[in-house]
C-alpha cells in the first residue's frame, strides 16, 4: 500500500518504554516525522511496554498479558509505528507466536503484526519518503541494531534517509552489523561478556572517525553511549529520529547541560 | 566427557582475562565471516538449497525409525555391521570390543565430536589402547591434553608458539636444533609423526557427517585427507555417529554437502569428501577387513517431538559459532562441554540437562546472527528462549531474576501505575545524572555501571510531556 492509496493514515505511535523514560525527545522526533509524512498520529495512553523483557526471560504468561494490552490499545489504527526495531520486531515476529494456542488472540495478534513498523522502514517502505528535509552538520556512523536488521531487514532505509539530510555524511564502520552487547537483561546478567562486546564496538565506532553514532534503538544507544562516555570518547550519540527530524536541541545521549 | 557448563560464568571470566586466548579469538572474525559471505554471494541458489536442506532433515526426523532401519539393512547388505547404542557407556564398550576383536594396540582417529561426547579417548587409554588423533588441530589439542574449542577448528584457541611448545615437549625424537619457524615446518613435523602411525594402527575410527539410508554409506569431509588414511589402513573401520546424521538418498547428501563447506569455511566443497561403503571386497586393492557403524542415541531420540527437535537438523558446520559475538568473546572452552557457541547453547542442555547447562541458553543477546547464517535454518534463539521458559516455569531462574520480572510485569500490566512510576523514575534518575547527564554508579544496576555509564533520562517522561503539550486531548483510538 502506498501513501497515495490512503491519503492520511491513522498511526498509533508506540513510544517504547525506554523512549518514554529516558529520551522523550525521540518520541517527539518520531511524532514530527510521522506528521510531516502525512500521518494522523495518536499516542494511546494505555501503552506501557511491548513485553520483550519478560518474553526473552522465558516468562511467556506475563508476556501474553502485556501483549494483550498492546493489542487492545493499538488495534484500531491503520498502522502502528515504533522508533525501535526491537519493539516493532517483538510485535511483528513474536506476538503471533505467543498466542499460537489461542486462535482468537492469534488472529488479532497477526492483524496487528502486519501493520506494525519500525520508524525508518515505515517512512521509506510505506510512506515513500525520500527526504525528511532536515539539516544536520556532521559525519555519522550507523549501528544496525540486531532485531531491526535481522527480524525486519532494516538496513538501507535509515541510510537512505540520512543520505538526504543536508550536511550529513555517513562513515560506515566494519562491524556495523555486530551486536553491541546490550541484549536486554544480558548486559546485567553477564556484565563481563557484555563489556567485552561493547568495548570492541566502541573501538570500532571511534576508529570510524565519525562525530556521531546513530542507531534506531535506544537500548543499544544507551549501552554504546554509556561505554563511549566511560572511555572518555568524544563521539556523540543520538537516535536516528532526532537527526532525521532536525530535532537535535537536546544534549546528545549521556551528555549533560551545555 | 567432564562438563564445566555449570560454571560458565567463571569460565567466561577466565577466558576474558586470558590474553593469549583473546588474541587468538580476535583473528577469527575476518576470516570465517568474509569467506562464508563470499561463498554465499557466489551461489545464487544458496537460499533455495537451505530450504531444501531443512526440508530433507525435517522429513528424516519425522520418519527416523524408517530411515535408520533402511540404513542398517543396506550397511549389512554391503558387508558391514550396525551397533545400536543407547548411551555413552554402551558405545564405548562396543568400540572397545571391536578393538579387542582385532587385538588392537593403537587406533587412529579422524575428528569426531560424538567421540568427544562419549569420552572415547580416555576410555580406550584406560583399557590399554592408544588413540591417535590425526586431524592436525585435533592432534595438537590431544598433545596439549585438552578438549576441542570449536567444531571445525578444534585448536583455534591455540597460537603457533603453543603448537611448537607442545611438539617440543611431546615429540621425544625431535632434535632440539630442528627449526619450527614456518607453518610448513610445523605441518611437516606433524606429518613425520603421524605417517607411521597410520600404517601401524589396527583400527581406524572416524565420525560421519552423513549416513545415507539408500546406500548404507557413511560420509566424512576433511581438508587434510587424514580421514581417508584412517579408514582404509586399519584392519577395522569404525564409524561413530549419532542417529540424527541420517539422510534418505545420495542426492540429499549432495544437497546438504553443498551447504556444509560453504557455511563452514567458505569453500565450495571440502578438499576430501569420502563415502565409505563397507569393508574391502575381494577385488578391492585396499580397505579394512571389517566395517562397523556405532550408532549412538545418547539423548537425541528424547528430543524428537519436543520444542528442540529442530536442533537435530544441525550439520555441525560451525557457522553459528563463527558469527556469534558471545563465542567471539569467550571462546569454546567456556561453554564447558563438547559443543560450543549457539548450537551448543541448545544441544548441551538437551543432552546433559538444564541443571548442568542452564547458563548456556541464557548467555545470548538474541542478536539472531546464528539463525541468520545457519544453513539448516535452525531457530536457535527461539529454542534458547524455550529453555529460559522451562527454567522460569520450573522455578529454576534465580529468585532475583524472578522478582525483577514479576515487578516489571506488575507495572507493565497497569498503565496508570506504570506512568506514575516512570514519571518518578525519570525525575529521580535525571537528578542523579546531574549536570553530567550520566550516572557513573547506580547500586541496583551495578552490572551496568561497573563497566559503563548510565546515560541519564531527560527528566520527564514522553507521556507526561505529551499531555502537557496538549496533543493528548485527541484521545485514544478506542
Amino acid at each position: 500500500m502506498s501513501a497515495s492509496e490512503n491519503a492520511r493514515p491513522r498511526v498509533g505511535l508506540f513510544v517504547t518504554c525506554l523512549v518514554d523514560l529516558f529520551r522523550p525527545s525521540v518520541g517527539f522526533a518520531t511524532l514530527s516525522l510521522l506528521e510531516k509524512a502525512g500521518c494522523e498520529v495518536v499516542v494511546p495512553e494505555a501503552q506501557t511496554c511491548c513485553g520483550q523483557p519478560t518474553f526473552n526471560s522465558g516468562d511467556f504468561k506475563d508476556s501474553r498479558d502485556i501483549a494483550a494490552n498492546v493489542i487492545e490499545a493499538f488495534e484500531g489504527f491503520d498502522y502502528v509505528v515504533a522508533p525501535s526495531g526491537s519493539c516493532a520486531g517483538m510485535i511483528r515476529e513474536h506476538y503471533p507466536e505467543l498466542f499460537e494456542d489461542d486462535p482468537a488472540m492469534a488472529m488479532r495478534a497477526q492483524h496487528l503484526a502486519k501493520r506494525t513498523y519500525e520508524l525508518t522502514s515505515f517512512l521509506v517502505d510505506i510512506m515513500g519518503v525520500e527526504s525528511t528535509g532536515a539539516a544536520f552538520d556532521g559525519t555519522v556512523t550507523y549501528h544496525d541494531s540486531c532485531s531491526g536488521l535481522r527480524e525486519l531487514e532494516i538496513k538501507t532505509q535509515p541510510r537512505k534517509l540520512l543520505a538526504a539530510v543536508d550536511g550529513t555524511s555517513i562513515k560506515e564502520m566494519p562491524g556495523a552489523e555486530i551486536c553491541c552487547g546490550f541484549g536486554g537483561t544480558f548486559c546485567v546478567k553477564y556484565p563481563e561478556i557484555s563489556d567485552k562486546m561493547v568495548t570492541q564496538k566502541a573501538a570500532e565506532i571511534v576508529e570510524s572517525g565519525a562525530d556521531y553514532l546513530l542507531a534506531g534503538d535506544l537500548g543499544c544507544l544507551l549501552n554504546m553511549g554509556g561505554k563511549l562516555k566511560r572511555l572518555g570518547a568524544r563521539t556523540e550519540v543520538r537516535h536516528v529520529a532526532e537527526v532525521l527530524a532536525g530535532m537535535t536541541d537536546q544534549p546528545s545521549i549521556g551528555e549533560g547541560e551545555r | 566427557m567432564q562438563t564445566t557448563s555449570h560454571s560458565f560464568k567463571q569460565n567466561a571470566r577466565d577466558a576474558l582475562t586470558d590474553v593469549q586466548l583473546q588474541k587468538a579469538l580476535s583473528k577469527m572474525r575476518p576470516g570465517f565471516q568474509q569467506k562464508r559471505a563470499d561463498a554465499v554471494a557466489n551461489l545464487p541458489e544458496f537460499e533455495d538449497l537451505r530450504d531444501r536442506g531443512r526440508d530433507i532433515k525435517n522429513h528424516v526426523l519425522e520418519n527416523l525409525d524408517f530411515y535408520l532401519e533402511r540404513f542398517e539393512s543396506n550397511v549389512v547388505a554391503n558387508g558391514g555391521q550396525v551397533h545400536w547404542c543407547r548411551n555413552s557407556e554402551e558405545a564405548r564398550q562396543t568400540i572397545m570390543e571391536i578393538c579387542r576383536s582385532v587385538d588392537a594396540k593403537t587406533v587412529t582417529k579422524g575428528k569426531s565430536m560424538v567421540a568427544e561426547e562419549i569420552g572415547l579417548n580416555e576410555y580406550l587409554e584406560e583399557h590399554g589402547v592408544e588413540p591417535i588423533e590425526t586431524d592436525l588441530g585435533e592432534y595438537i589439542i590431544q598433545l596439549r591434553d585438552e578438549p576441542p574449542s570449536h567444531i571445525i577448528a578444534p585448536a583455534i584457541h591455540v597460537n603457533k608458539e603453543q603448537v611448537v611448545e607442545a611438539f617440543r615437549k611431546k615429540h621425544t625424537d625431535l632434535p632440539p636444533d630442528r627449526p619450527l619457524e614456518e607453518v610448513g615446518d610445523i605441518t611437516d613435523e606433524a606429518r613425520t609423526q603421524l605417517r607411521p602411525k597410520f600404517f601401524a594402527a589396527d583400527v581406524g575410527i572416524t565420525g560421519a557427517n552423513f549416513l545415507i539410508a539408500e546406500t548404507g554409506q557413511t560420509v566424512i569431509v576433511t581438508n587434510e585427507g587424514n580421514g581417508d588414511l584412517t579408514q582404509t589402513l586399519g584392519k577395522a573401520h569404525v564409524v561413530v555417529a549419532s542417529l540424527e546424521k541420517i539422510v534418505p538418498t545420495l542426492e540429499d547428501a549432495s544437497c546438504i554437502l553443498r551447504l556444509l563447506a560453504r557455511s563452514a569455511t567458505g569453500q565450495e566443497f571440502s578438499v576430501y569428501t569420502t563415502f565409505s561403503s563397507g569393508p574391502r571386497r575381494e577385488t578391492d586393492l585396499d580397505g579394512p577387513a571389517s566395517f562397523h557403524v556405532v550408532l549412538i542415541d545418547n539423548g537425541r531420540s528424547a528430543m524428537l517431538g519436543t520444542e528442540y527437535q529442530d536442533m537435530l537438523r544441525c550439520i555441525r558446520c560451525s557457522a553459528c559459532m563463527n558469527h556469534c559475538p558471545v563465542y567471539a568473546a569467550v571462546g569454546g572452552h567456556a561453554y564447558g562441554w563438547v559443543y560450543p557457541g549457539p548450537m551448543g547453547a541448545v544441544l548441551t542442555p538437551s543432552l546433559i540437562g538444564i541443571d548442568e547447562a542452564g547458563h548456556l541458553p541464557n548467555a545470548s543477546t538474541f542478536c539472531g546472527r546464528c539463525e541468520q547464517v545457519c544453513p539448516m535454518r535452525i531457530p536457535l534463539p527461539k529454542m534458547m528462549r524455550h529453555y529460559r521458559a522451562k527454567e522460569f516455569t520450573e522455578n529454576k531462574a534465580t529468585s532475583q531474576v524472578r522478582a525483577g520480572l514479576r515487578l516489571w510485569s506488575y507495572f507493565a500490566k497497569r498503565p496508570w501505575l506504570y506512568q506514575q512510576s516512570t514519571k518518578l523514575g525519570a525525575a529521580l534518575l535525571h537528578a542523579l545524572g546531574g549536570k553530567r547527564g550520566r550516572i557513573a554508579m547506580l547500586p541496583l544496576a551495578s552490572g551496568w555501571t561497573s563497566v559503563r555509564d548510565m546515560p541519564a533520562p531527560e527528566g520527564r517522561t514522553f507521556q507526561q510531556l505529551y499531555k502537557m503539550s496538549g496533543h493528548g486531548k485527541k484521545g485514544d483510538a478506542r
